[in-house]
């Protein structure tokens, strides 16, 4: 090959093994104050329930932790080194002014059982992002204990089945259009209902025609995506909700792509009556490697009786509280009150914002997207043509011709300096291409990621091989996931007869 | 950019949008704000929220040292703003760092296999449950009284959906599971046996002894810990099947209660029931070690309504905090770790025993216990905070039966001079009441 890019070029990294292989005895990265209570004969208080030993635990020195987790993370992708740009997983910027104020004192060290008196600032933030967020969505109330999206998710369709259960029908099953991602489904089977799936129309939206022969007193909601998968805004989202409400059902919105409408559009106001919000998606909280996230629900009026408890008070003195007497909630989900670090990220972010710089937000992620859609056809296949917000989807129809599939053509992003795009759904387009650049690119870096993409389609016409063979500048080249999942191999463990094996 | 797409304005980019639902006017939220600013308005909350506190409140939370390389590393961007590593070409540093982490939690729990993180304590010991429940095809759990409050809230939210019935089995006088009750409650239809340990009091359960009970009966034995840093000085639960663990303890903030992170370790023979991520050791092309997810057939985004778990994103940055606490303390220094909490703990209930009633005295502890007196606690708690010293947790919300007693935590970072102070607000209030001696003897007998 090798064609030398704009965006990246090859360098020098560390090799490393794994920490148990320069573990040796003696070696030591901690050290405690002097004792100052008596010393105690441990054996004496636990008896047989005394441990002596700590099997395979590293002893290592602190210069040689630094480096190893240095070395590790020189490893990895981040958005900090380039556009991200998987869709529906809207990698933006995560703010720095987020991280130190999450790390204040009085916020870092707070234990989530200190009296209220001395919480009024943690219940502040709380009940401020609370605020917003209800705004931002025009619902009517919220909760932020669930942990992720997908426990947003199990929390929302609870939230449904109370509802449902109080009106003496719990109903039976849940709608869920073949775009949806995985964890519709998964968390539908959770909280103790069928999946149904619904199918998706020449345009890529919901079938409403479909829809409306698939609803009946049975259905106790349709979780949609808006805008879906394909980043197409579902247009006749009214009728929708209004086939939903005529028989008795609800309308739940996984706001997986909210941050394609904030401040443009309410999911209140188009007939929503439950969603939850990605807070590491939409408000800029870091992905961290795969979490912590952050999967707040926000309801309408009827479903608010039913929330988790404790939800947030104020008391007549002007102080907040929590309020643990909710005959109909659904009971908890998750201990303490949910991921409140990440809420004080959201909030900072959404201050830092304001409703200019939140609308704007929205307006660039939706132009850069079209931006790039714009770049891209003609060079790859659309299957859907409608309107395409805050992501599109192509497909790798042209390039299969040749042997190449979505898979080669993310691995060959890889070596241009980029992180592939999205590739295992929507399942109604096979080979599909999910790109979401999110607001946080220049021109400079969606021109560089579309100088890459036209290589790309010139090698995968030209030098096929080339492409089915990529990643050729990593680390390591591609991986055996086969061998991996079929004699796992999920631990380290000592190997005495063999000198260990250094990267 | 708007001339290259071929449209006059961003705003006929949301034509899709039908008008009638279009926000015409600005989001009623705060006007923007400048960095100077929000660091200001976070410091006020950070003022009105118990600031420079000592604190003897556990119970799920705990107030341990976190060293301070823990966040410079976590600070690199390339850790903090990577995503899920799906693309284990470009994510070699997120997934070694998980497999030590997957590596470390197995010789600390005596389990054989263990996954990426589970969103907290609750829901891993709910998700394990319910893993339980897959395995042995049976619908009933014997959940012990002794477990968190809040983590049985947790899986009495998810086990109504599930067709799951809870029975709860009280503990007896020295604070441990009543393993009589337990016989009894156990029934050909028992998936397993959920218990905690160290318990919600603190106190060390036989979980041989209900292991025994409970797989004669074909149920399986499910280990919730939320005090990791025992595992350093106590014996992991072996006989388990399952462990659901809370790793808060190792160097993760308390941070008014998440992130956190939950982990779940069992036997290799159940690892296809297992929910989360997991990722495994492989090679390249060139036979080259590298790491990759692996198992995904279990996940949600492969199974869909068949997964085992719709867990997705989870918690690998705090993962990676626990991470980094196990590799700094490591095999000498967990212990230590461990055996000061032990020390400060013990020293704290003998000073305490001297004034009030220590339940709970037949069984050993770790590093918290269950004090009883004569005053609500609330009462006695606020005098302290007075001192800035925030109390131990009264129990009247969970077990109203205890009446005015109050569990509390030492660890390595609570002082001597700290324990003092408190046990002398707690020696006053007895003494305001007469209680005093009655407590004295109380000490003789179960010293005796």
């Amino acid at each position: 090959m090798q064609r030398m890019t704009r965006k990246a070029t090859r360098h020098v990294s560390q090799n490393e093994g794994l920490i148990f292989e320069k573990s040796s005895p003696g070696k030591a990265a901690w050290m405690l104050p002097p004792l100052d209570v008596p010393e105690v004969e441990s054996g004496e208080l636990l008896g047989a329930a005394e441990r002596r030993d700590l099997g395979n635990m590293p002893e290592v020195s602190e210069i040689e932790i630094i480096r190893h987790f240095t070395r590790l993370s020189t490893w990895n992708y981040a958005i900090d080194l380039g556009m991200y740009p998987l869709g529906s997983c809207t990698m933006k910027y995560n703010p720095r002014v987020n991280e130190l104020v999450s790390r204040l004192e009085g916020l870092a060290n707070a234990h989530p059982y200190q009296p209220e008196k001395i919480s009024q600032g943690a219940l502040r933030i709380i009940h401020a992002l609370s605020d917003c967020l209800i705004e931002i969505t025009g619902m009517d109330a919220i909760t932020l204990q669930p942990a992720a999206g997908a426990h947003g998710e199990l929390t929302g369709l609870l939230l449904v089945r109370a509802f449902h259960e109080s009106t003496g029908n719990a109903r039976k099953k849940v709608l869920i259009p073949d775009s949806a991602h995985g964890t519709n489904p998964a968390t539908a089977s959770t909280a103790g209902y069928a999946v149904e799936n619904l199918k998706s129309n020449a345009q890529g939206m919901v079938d409403i025609v479909a829809l409306a022969a698939q609803t009946n007193d049975e259905v106790a909601a349709l979780m949609l995506t808006n805008p879906n998968t394909l980043g197409i805004f579902e247009q006749e989202i009214h009728k929708i909700a209004d086939i939903l409400h005529a028989k008795g059902g609800l309308l739940y919105m996984d706001g997986a792509n909210m941050n394609a409408l904030v401040g443009k559009v309410r999911p209140g106001d188009f007939g929503v009556d439950v969603m939850h919000l990605n807070l590491h998606k939409t408000f800029s909280t870091p992905h961290g490697g795969g979490g912590p996230g952050s999967g707040p629900v926000a309801v309408k009026k009827a479903l608010e009786p039913f929330l988790p408890t404790p939800t947030l008070i104020s008391k007549p003195d002007g102080t907040l509280a929590f309020d643990y007497d909710r005959p109909l909630s659904i009971g908890r989900v998750r201990s303490f009150y949910g991921n409140f670090g990440m809420f004080v990220r959201a909030l900072a972010y959404i201050l830092a914002n304001g409703p200019d710089g939140l609308r704007q937000t929205t307006e660039d992620a939706v132009l850069n997207a079209n931006y790039l859609r714009k770049g891209l056809e003609g060079l790859y296949d659309l299957p859907y043509v409608s309107a395409s917000m805050h992501e599109v989807v192509f497909s790798d129809k042209w390039q299969a011709k040749k042997g190449v599939r979505t898979m080669d053509i993310a691995k060959r992003l890889i070596d241009y300096g980029f992180h592939p795009y999205t590739t295992a759904f929507p399942l109604i387009v096979p080979g599909a291409l999910m790109i979401e650049p999110t607001e946080s690119e220049s021109k400079e870096e969606l021109d560089l990621f579309l100088e890459a993409m036209t290589a790309i389609a010139q090698e995968a016409d030209q030098d096929p091989e080339l492409v089915r063979s990529a990643p050729h500048n990593t680390r390591v080249s591609r991986l055996d996931e086969t061998a991996a999942a079929r004699k796992p191999v999920l631990r380290w463990k000592p190997e005495p007869n063999r000198e260990s094996e250094k990267t | 950019m708007l001339k290259a797409i071929g449209v006059d304005s961003v705003d006929d980019l949301f034509r899709p949008i039908p008008p009638e639902y279009r926000l015409g006017r600005d989001l009623k939220i705060p006007g923007q704000m400048a960095e100077s600013e929000i660091v200001e308005w976070f410091r006020e909350r950070s003022r009105e929220n118990g600031d420079g506190r000592a604190t003897f409140l556990g119970a799920g939370a705990y107030s341990h040292y976190r060293p301070v390389i823990i966040d410079a590393l976590i600070s690199r961007g390339e850790f903090l703003t990577a995503y899920t590593p799906y693309q284990a070409e470009i994510s070699q540093g997120t997934l070694q760092s998980i497999f030590e982490f997957q590596t470390m939690i197995c010789e600390l729990t005596g389990m054989e296999v263990a996954n990426a993180s589970m969103y907290d304590g609750s829901t891993a010991a709910t998700e394990a449950v319910m893993m339980a429940a897959r395995l042995t095809g049976r619908h009933s759990v014997v959940v012990a009284r002794s477990v968190h409050p809040e983590y049985r809230e947790v899986l009495g939210t998810y086990a109504v959906h599930q067709a799951m019935r809870l029975v709860t089995v009280e503990f007896q006088e020295n604070g441990r599971l009543d393993l009589r009750a337990l016989d009894q409650a156990i029934t050909p239809e028992t998936a397993c046996v959920l218990l905690q340990s160290p318990n919600f009091f603190g106190t060390l359960e036989d979980v041989e002894a209900v292991s025994e009970l409970a797989h004669a009966r074909g149920a399986m034995v499910v280990v919730a810990i939320s005090e990791a840093v025992a595992l350093g000085i106590v014996e992991p639960p072996r006989a388990a099947d399952i462990v659901a663990m809370e790793a808060q303890s190792f160097g993760v903030p308390l941070g008014f209660g998440g992130p956190y992170c939950g982990v779940i370790a069992t036997r290799e023979q159940y690892v296809r029931q297992m929910p989360g991520r997991l990722v495994g050791e492989t090679q390249d092309r060139n036979g080259k070690r590298g790491f990759v997810l692996t198992l995904a057939t279990r996940e949600q985004h492969i199974r869909r309504e068949k997964a085992t778990s719709n867990i997705c994103t989870n918690q690998a940055l705090v993962a990676l905090m626990v991470n980094i606490f196990m590799t700094i303390y490591g095999k000498v220094g967990l212990r230590e770790l461990a055996r000061h909490n032990l020390a400060k703990s013990a020293y704290a209930v003998q000073q305490f025993a001297q004034h009030a009633k220590i339940l709970f005295s037949g069984a050993p502890r770790f590093n918290e216990f269950v004090i009883q007196t004569g005053e609500d606690p609330e009462a006695i708690n606020a005098r302290l905070l007075g001192h800035k010293i925030v109390g131990g947790l009264p129990l009247k919300k969970f077990y109203p039966e205890l009446g005015n007693a109050s569990l509390w935590c030492c660890t390595e970072l609570t002082t001597r001079t700290l324990i003092d102070t408190a046990v002398g607000h707690v020696a006053d209030s007895e003494r305001s009441l007469g209680r005093g001696e009655e407590n004295a003897e109380e000490v003789a007998r179960c010293n005796a």
